[in-house]
């Protein structure tokens, strides 16, 4: 006797839609594109920098449009989550291990993010912005 | 991609997106604050110049875009198979490809400046 196997209906393409935690998945995965987008940006004004003081003036003119806001308040809410789904994915990514336990996974969280928000803290005054 | 590649891809999207994760944020702050009408030293020419010709900064420059670029490239790959684009090895030679190359770019901009 054969019995046809279940085979349940996932559609393609927009199966992520299906559940929130569907939604949240590939909105972590789609950060990517953001990052991407970001580093060109970075990639083409190291190339300005490189050219001359002209050419980075004029970079930094670019950066000061309407464009450039809407591309950056964009980048910064999917970078923001990338920060957040990759800190809050690390104690199963590296577990530390301590004697015969584990180092709790909130200490381990938590110590990123103190370390991230000193790091950015301190770039933020480096950089002339307090 | 054969198999003996995905250490390297993988540790080159982790790495990244590590580094990614801890300064991208804040960056994207410093290149947003021109279009507020606010110019941080750092984004004037002679400052981040002067950055750029210290050795350690011009290497955090270089890694910061590499680093970017093969994390993002990693997991574009894996977001397109998400959403279901099948040819996977076009797409690995395709992202890779575009990442080599920025890399190559940012080497190259880093030497000539």
């Amino acid at each position: 006797m054969t019995v046809k196997p279940y085979v349940r209906a996932v559609p393609r393409y927009t199966w992520f839609l299906a559940h929130s935690r569907y939604l949240r998945y590939i909105t972590r995965e789609v950060t990517c594109v953001f990052i991407g987008a970001y580093a060109f940006l970075m990639l083409v004004g190291l190339k300005r920098l490189a050219e001359g003081r002209e050419a980075w003036e004029a970079f930094v003119q670019a950066l000061a449009s309407p464009a450039s806001l809407v591309f950056h308040v964009a980048v910064l809410a999917f970078a923001l989550y990338h920060t957040t789904s990759w800190f809050n994915v690390t104690p199963k990514a590296m577990p530390i291990q301590l004697g015969d336990g584990f180092v709790p996974g909130r200490v381990i969280v938590g110590a990123h993010y103190a370390i991230w928000i000193v790091l950015s803290l301190a770039v933020l005054i480096l950089a002339g912005v307090f | 991609m054969a198999k003996s590649d995905k250490a390297l891809v993988w540790g080159l999207f982790a790495a990244g997106g590590t580094v990614t994760a801890f300064v991208t944020p804040v960056l994207v702050v410093l290149t947003l604050l021109p279009a507020l009408g606010v110019l941080p030293d750092v984004l004037t020419y002679d400052s981040l110049r002067a950055f750029a010709d210290a050795t350690l900064g011009r290497l955090a420059i270089v890694a910061i875009v590499v680093l970017s670029l093969w994390h993002a490239a990693h997991r574009l790959r894996i977001t397109l198979h998400d959403f279901g684009v099948r040819a996977d090895y076009a797409v690995a030679v395709v992202v890779y490809v575009a990442a080599a190359v920025g890399s190559l770019a940012a080497g190259w901009y880093a030497l000539a400046l």
